[in-house]
């Protein structure tokens, strides 16, 4: 009897010593799972801050971390669709399956924006479940902390005393920044904005931001000169304060449009990692800092 | 628990509830449909030669004809796919062709839930021997397949059959596999095709390399036979024998810290071996010429594409195959084509651009100075051709 417990034993020594085996489709989520499991994940992350998470292809390694993780953590709502069903195709992995508890997407706690009432690709590459780029408001972050730990500890039931309690102190210290923030950011309340792309419909709407023009044409075909030439006849009609682009955009078109007509180009961190933004509260902080910055540029 | 096929797919409700809502009405209905995609891909094509396509030292089979000269539609392919349930993923792509053939190019199901990186996959698809054979035309980077594609795999390889594959739990990607198929695509072929008459092995290897650089490197096997397999059109050539092939391919992927966006890279070529043994017979209905045919050939095809800037993108190919055949009997036409192994190699020179206006629309210029046929006759060949994708989003392996 003794001997068989010490098989026992044995044999669930490899699983006390495991960590939980994490594939974060982006920096932000890698970055909140860190937060809630901190030693009890092992965390990968398959996109960085300088790669546009729609755009990337399903490489090798990709599917190599696929295959060996529990679960992965992604946004969802079709920003992987480029790639992620590859590696659900491909990657040999019955945890992570639609409707299997390893697939965890963020969008599902969270309100979307921008939800199409017709899909047609005229419009450019829209997203029918709505706008994905859901990281850039931190209250969508403090929506997926609870969700993202419950996973967590139904994942890894050992630890989830451990998860709930990580994920509430952050959760408190969360909520605080963002108070701290929603009061940094109050300048920002009503000033007009054109934006590279599309991606920061949920920072604008925390801030009160107003969305006048983006420099793409349609949502994923990249700024032509006549769309260019267009968005300077807006500038002269409205009082647009700055143009917005993320640390993995091309910089010439914001650059160029900065150059013609004077305004201030502003580059975002848009997740973490990118400079500045080593951690969730440093990439909140700094596109903030970044805002009010070129909001004071603005004004000559 | 959550393992119980019930309780998995109230997961499933549960999950797809908040999407759900999200539409406006009649949204729900379309939420359980598949995924389905048409590609529209279309062509103008100019040959400086009108001589027959034919290559030295290649018996010629599948689709391997040139694309017609002039105006055509190429290929119209309508791909469906969707999880059948927690363990089936399923899917079709049917083309008709030019000429209005309807044809099922792949339907197969594979499976989402077998443990320990094991997949299997069932019914009629591309074999994952070498680099390119598993894409859909519409996805190649050149309007053709490579020579060596042509003259040993009939362009592409794709059976009925079942394949079985490993995916390695390591850091690294290793992935191995065997297929099994009915031996019914070219080089294979014509009667007999009970049992298990052709079959494949594959490994890959693939990671990245530093912040920029990407890469998969694979080496195959496919062995087939033919019982009495007949090609050539309007006088055919029987073939008889056993066919095997070895290969190795490697691609190469470049984009700046992994953003393809702006600027991007793909490098990738192939080699094979292919050995045949039997017996042909030219005009089998009528002059009926036979001989005795030992194959010893190789091929291969290096490429590179480059985007430049957003939505712009060059390339350069060279395609080479080589044979040294044996025939005791080389009388009527094929089988002379069949021994001409003069040591003029069939060889072409590619370079091609394309536009593409979004990720569902391309538009391509292809020039190939082509010296595949007898005597290495040059063919300047130019192309344009047009690829249309619409429904779903497309998702590509690498």
């Amino acid at each position: 009897m003794r001997k068989l417990i010490f098989i026992a034993a044995l044999c669930a020594l490899p699983n006390i010593a495991s960590a939980i085996d994490v594939f974060a489709c982006e920096p932000e989520w890698a970055a909140l799972v860190k937060e809630i499991a901190g030693k009890n994940a092992d965390v990968y992350t398959a996109t960085t801050a300088m790669q546009d998470p729609h755009q990337v292809q399903a490489r090798p390694s990709l599917l190599a971390h696929y295959r060996s993780a529990d679960i992965a953590v992604c946004t969802g709502a079709e920003l992987e669709i480029g790639w992620f069903p590859v590696l659900m195709s491909n990657g040999a992995n019955p945890r992570i399956q639609t409707g299997k508890p390893g697939l965890f997407e963020a969008f599902q706690s969270v309100t979307m924006l921008e939800v199409p009432a017709h899909f047609d690709r005229a419009e450019g590459d829209i997203h029918p479940y709505g706008n994905p780029h859901i990281q850039t408001d931190p209250r969508n972050i403090g929506k997926v902390i609870a969700p993202l730990a419950q996973r967590l500890a139904e994942l890894d039931p050992r630890h989830a005393d451990e998860y709930k309690s990580r994920a509430a102190d952050f959760e408190k210290r969360w909520s605080d920044a963002i108070a701290k923030w929603s009061e940094q950011g109050k300048p920002l309340n009503g000033v007009a904005v054109i934006s590279h792309h599309k991606s920061w419909i949920y920072l604008y709407d925390w801030l009160g931001i107003k969305e006048v023009a983006t420099l793409e044409p349609k949502p994923g075909l990249p700024p032509s000169a006549a769309h260019l030439e267009e968005l300077l006849d807006v500038v002269k009609r409205q009082p647009v304060k700055m143009i917005v682009r993320s640390a993995y955009e091309d910089s010439k078109a914001s650059e160029f449009l900065a150059g013609r007509s004077g305004l201030p180009a502003v580059e975002l961190p848009f997740t973490v990692g990118a400079d500045g933004a080593d951690d969730l509260f440093k990439l909140y902080q700094v596109t903030i800092d970044r805002l009010l910055d070129a909001l004071k540029k603005g004004k000559p | 628990m959550p393992n119980h096929p019930i309780a998995s797919r109230a997961l499933a409700v549960a999950s797809l509830a908040i999407p759900i809502a999200a539409f406006a009405d009649g949204g729900a209905a379309t939420a359980f449909n598949p995924k389905i995609s048409l590609i529209l891909n279309g062509t103008f094509a100019h040959y400086s030669s009108d001589a027959p396509a034919d290559m030295p030292g290649f018996l010629l089979g599948g689709e391997s004809d040139f694309r017609p000269s002039g105006l055509s539609l190429g290929e119209t392919e309508l791909a469906v796919e969707s999880n059948v349930d927690d363990l089936f993923h399923a899917w079709a792509a049917i083309s008709i062709d030019e000429d209005d053939h309807v044809r099922v190019e792949e339907a197969y199901v594979n499976t989402l839930q077998l443990p320990e990186g094991f997949t299997l996959k069932l019914g009629r698809f591309f074999s994952d021997l070498g680099y390119q054979n598993h894409q859909h035309a519409h996805a190649w980077e050149f309007v053709d397949a490579p020579l060596v594609y042509r003259a040993f795999l009939g362009g592409q390889l794709g059976d009925d059959g079942a394949q079985v594959r490993w995916v390695a739990p390591l850091p690294v990607f290793l992935d191995a596999g065997i297929e099994l198929f009915r031996g019914a695509a070219f080089p294979g072929g014509g009667d007999r095709r009970g049992g298990i008459p052709a079959k494949s092995v594959f490994v890959h290897l693939g990671d990245d390399l530093g912040p920029s650089w990407s890469y998969r490197i694979g080496a195959s096997y496919f062995a087939t036979n033919g019982e009495n397999r007949r090609t050539g059109d309007p006088i055919e050539t029987s073939f008889t024998g056993r066919t095997r092939m070895a290969g190795a391919d490697v691609v190469f992927k470049w984009a700046p810290n992994g953003n393809p966006t702006q600027r991007n890279a793909v490098l990738q070529g192939e080699f094979y071996r292919r050995t045949e043994h039997g017996g042909v017979i030219f005009d089998p209905d009528g002059f009926a010429d036979a001989s005795a045919y030992d194959g010893r050939q190789w091929g291969f095809y290096v490429q590179g594409v480059y985007q430049f800037v957003p939505q712009w993108r060059a390339g350069v190919r060279y395609d080479r195959v080589h044979a040294h055949n044996t025939l005791d009997n080389p009388e009527g036409d094929s089988l002379a084509l069949l021994a001409d192994d003069m040591g003029r190699d069939p060889q072409r020179w590619s370079a091609m651009v394309d536009w593409s206006h979004s990720e569902f629309s391309r538009v391509r210029l292809q020039y190939n100075r082509d010296e595949s046929r007898p005597n290495r006759v040059a063919d300047n060949q130019v192309f344009l051709q047009y690829i249309f994708a619409i429904g779903s989003h497309p998702a590509h392996s690498f």
